[in-house]
């Protein structure tokens, strides 16, 4: 007498797409007020930083009079609230308002530079993960042997090595002595794949470090565990070759946790990204970023944040909704 | 008749360090086709390191063949390459494992696991695989198996994925079949139907079957004939029939002896001594709240009605999913009772709030299943033993005194309390767990399957001990167990438990030999060797 409790698949479908739907509501709904707060905190902390945009706008030699004239102009002597009420109500319109520095609408600005990043993050993205899993993996295949230390060694020279000594040292290495690859700058990726790609390998390179040794090291501590799991035994036992075990078994369970650190590296990527544009001198946002900040452009700061802070929650959004098409057992 | 496999004088390695140099020392036997070949040991005994050995499964570098030679029909497995090995399983020889719940990729859908056994070894088209495939589910008798190819293993019971791991090993057909431990993990009725159905297709496709177990009512239910082994080496070996009846070996006889009958013991009963504990009404109800859904209830336990004297012991049997356990932390206030009444001595104890709870909750103690577990591995066993004892407020020196005591009544050496718990074995973990218990001066002791991880021999030991214990301090022991051999020998009543509910309840002598519901009829029916009077034979 055996109890069959197999839910019918048709009605299991139909109510994890329901659920599905009001997991998706309920997370895009929670996103508004996380937005708004992040949008407060940011609009206030700018006002109550020393600085003034007026002051950096006048220049060395500004007169008292000409730096209140500026004021004036981007309306800095409105009282704060009025200030407040006014910028949120342009977001609401989808105006993110106007640089104090470039003399352009913040949007468009973003829309000139976010090219670049985007590159370079999507480069990096390639080049960690088509580094860091293969190496994870076989580290974790060969654990406690010479390769597994060898792995392990360059990830903790990976985390230790800050960027800027990294990218400099690549230059140095590849773009002056051996003559490889260009030493700074962008193209776009109509000027032709290859200039793209040749420009773009150094910086990803560069910036993708950090991440391999981050992700390598995930990926074998979360092998490693599935490994030592029972259905790894079974798989051998059906006569499966050590390639097919670890990739079809082993990493597809060992997913959930290497999704979620890759998720929070593509996040923490846009911290990389202002100092590998610096190094690299690549017009990207990290680059509008710095400026911004040094001259204290305040909408500009405003907008990237916002932006910023709408990719994290972006992201994190498509890690949770991953989990699912990587877990049959998840559901929300 | 040509064996299908034949183990000459195999010898495996441990590695340095070992409590031992071999994890197997001079192997030997055949199995023929159509013949069940059980193995029996207790763990330890090399039993698995066998089955692995034959696969070429054992783990690289730890544990490796020294001597003989392992023949799948007459070809030499230990000179075999990777790649011939790989070409091997499944299609020459097939093993399933013992935990069917972890055993299966838990992300990949049934049907394509058993796909992938036909696609790595033989060449078919997809229309063909799919039929192959619907028909082993069709022989190993799964339900609509149109359906059940695309599930995930998580969407079936226990017993389904064991016939799911027995399809996929099958599926070609190969001559030897190894199963390590298939049914240990399934709840008695499921077993007897998945033990049936291995005796089935073996019979059926003639294939060889080397039957890995530690219990002898399984051995009795369906070998052939039966190789003991202890430490390694095969001890004893011959037909079931003639070595269940006749053990020639001290260890065997020492094996079978300790198997608990089924048969109830004679226990004296005061029944007029003084009810500790009884519950009336108890119920747990599990419910799941959620946005956008309806609200899921699960009926844990319902109005289930117990009563334990002082001195007594109440057996709570039922398979698993069947509630015991959630009786059990209930009585014990680890989970609150949703409704109904727990009384102690007279005095409810079911709703007390934490606080009023605290001088009632030293008076009755558990013991976990799992002694592996149940002890902070970071703890010496005596901070483990005296912390209950001391938070109620006994001196440390004083608490210390009596667990020294405790160890002596456990019969451990009260200088080991400065040990960790991975320094001992699992029989005397349960001891210290025991002890533990005893330390808090308990009226009420609870055991949660605490003898079901145990070997045989160890666990009539602890058995033992735990009925010593119940005499000498008078406690009213609530004994919860899945096994009816233990049962019958520990229990003076025993409640039967089907989903949540107790379905029969009364003196254990009389719901065994008269039982009333459908549910313990059946229960006693599937229980593995019923038939068989373990330790019947004559004393040497």
């Amino acid at each position: 007498m055996e109890h069959f409790k197999v839910r019918r698949s048709g009605t299991l479908a139909k109510r994890s797409q329901r659920t599905m739907l009001g997991f998706l509501v309920r997370r895009i709904l929670a996103t508004i007020p996380v937005l708004a707060m992040v949008a407060l905190f940011v609009f206030f902390m700018l006002r109550l930083t020393p600085g003034d945009p007026a002051a950096i706008l006048a220049g060395d030699n500004g007169e008292p009079h000409q730096i209140e004239a500026i004021r004036e102009a981007l309306g800095l002597n409105e009282p704060i609230l009025t200030q407040l009420t006014i910028w949120l109500g342009n977001i609401l319109q989808g105006d993110l308002g106007e640089s104090f520095f470039f003399n352009k609408k913040v949007t468009e600005l973003i829309a000139m530079r976010v090219d670049a990043t985007l590159s370079l993050a999507i480069v990096t993205l390639i080049i960690t993960l088509a580094v860091a899993i293969p190496l994870g993996v076989l580290a974790a295949y060969r654990h406690g042997s010479w390769v597994d230390r060898l792995v392990m060694g360059f990830s903790v020279l990976g985390f230790s090595v800050p960027i800027f000594v990294l990218g400099y040292f690549l230059i140095f290495i590849f773009s002056v002595k051996l003559n490889w690859f260009p030493v700074q700058g962008f193209k776009s990726i109509s000027d032709g794949f290859w200039p793209f790609l040749h420009h773009l390998i150094l910086p990803s390179l560069t910036l993708s470090v950090i991440y391999i040794a981050l992700i390598a090291r995930m990926t074998r501590a979360s092998v490693i565990e599935v490994l030592n799991e029972d259905y790894i035994r079974t798989a051998y036992a059906k006569g499966l070759s050590n390639m097919v075990v670890l990739m079809r078994h082993a990493l597809h369970n060992a997913a959930v946790p290497i999704v979620t650190i890759t998720g929070i590296g593509v996040a923490l990527l846009i911290g990389g990204v202002v100092v590998t544009e610096s190094v690299y001198n690549i017009p990207g946002l990290g680059r509008l970023t710095v400026d911004a900040v040094l001259g204290r452009d305040y909408p500009t700061i405003q907008a990237l944040i916002l932006v910023f802070s709408c990719v994290y929650v972006v992201i994190n959004l498509l890690i949770d909704l991953s989990y699912t098409l990587l877990d049959p057992r998840i559901r929300y | 008749m040509q064996p299908v496999l034949k183990i000459d004088n195999l010898s495996v390695q441990l590695p340095k360090g070992a409590d031992r140099q071999h994890a197997l020392e001079y192997v030997s036997f055949e199995v023929h086709p159509g013949e069940i070949l059980c193995l029996v040991g207790e763990s330890g005994s090399g039993k698995s390191v066998t089955g692995l050995s034959v696969m070429g499964l054992l783990p690289k570098g730890q544990l490796t063949p020294v001597s003989g030679q392992i023949l799948l029909q007459d070809e030499n497995l230990l000179e075999a390459s990777d790649e011939r090995l790989r070409d091997l399983r499944c299609t020459g020889m097939s093993m399933i494992f013992q935990e069917p719940m972890t055993a299966l990729n838990p992300v990949m859908r049934c049907g394509d696991q058993i796909d992938e056994v036909l696609r790595t070894h033989i060449r078919l088209a997809p229309k063909e695989r799919t039929q192959r495939i619907l028909r082993i589910m069709e022989e190993v008798r799964l339900p609509e198996p149109k359906r059940l190819i695309n599930t995930y293993p998580h969407q079936l019971s226990g017993g389904q994925r064991q016939r799911i791991m027995i399809a996929m090993a099958l599926v070609l057909e190969p001559v030897l079949l190894i199963a390590d431990e298939p049914t240990t993990a399934l709840d008695v009725t499921t077993q007897a139907s998945i033990l049936q159905l291995i005796r089935d297709i073996q019979r059926d496709h003639q294939t060889g079957v080397l039957f890995i177990t530690h219990d002898f009512g399984v051995v009795a239910e369906i070998a052939d004939r039966v190789a003991v082994m202890q430490w390694g080496k095969v001890v004893e070996f011959g037909e079931a029939k003639q070595v269940l009846s006749n053990p020639q070996h001290a260890y065997t006889r020492m094996l079978i002896r300790s198997v608990p009958s089924m048969t109830p013991s004679q226990r004296e009963r005061d029944a007029s001594a003084q009810v500790v504990l009884n519950t009336s009404g108890l119920s747990k109800t599990y419910s799941e709240r959620a946005f956008f859904r309806s609200t899921r209830t699960v009926h844990a336990v319902q109005k289930v009605d117990l009563e334990v004297r002082r001195g007594e012991t109440l057996g709570i049997v039922g398979e698993s999913g069947s509630g015991k356990t959630t009786v059990a932390r209930c009585i014990a206030r680890l989970t609150d009772p949703s409704s109904g009444e727990i009384f102690l001595d007279g005095k409810e104890i079911g709703r007390l709030r934490t606080g009023q709870l605290r001088p009632y909750r030293r008076r009755i103690q558990i013991i976990f299943q799992d002694p592996y577990r149940s002890l902070n591995p970071r703890r010496v066993v005596g901070d483990s033993i005296i912390e209950g004892a001391t938070n109620y407020g006994l001196p440390r020196d004083k608490a210390l005194e009596r667990a020294r005591s405790l160890m002596e009544l456990v019969q451990l050496d009260p200088n080991v309390l400065d040990r960790f718990p991975h320094q001992f074995s699992g029989g005397q973990r349960q001891r210290i767990c025991i002890a533990r218990a005893l330390t808090m001066e308990p009226e009420v002791l609870i055991a949660d399957e605490a003898v079901s991880a145990l070997d045989v021999s160890v666990q009539a030991q602890v058995l033992k001990l735990l009925d010593d214990v119940r005499k000498h301090f008078n406690l009213a022991l609530l004994f919860i167990t899945h096994d009816l051999r233990v049962a019958a020998q520990i229990c003076d009543t025993m409640a039967v438990m089907s989903q949540s509910k107790v379905v029969e309840y009364g003196l254990t002598r009389d719901v065994f030999t008269n039982p009333q519901h459908e549910y313990t009829q059946s229960l006693l029916n599937a229980a593995p060797g019923k038939g068989w009077d373990f330790g019947a034979f004559l004393a040497p």
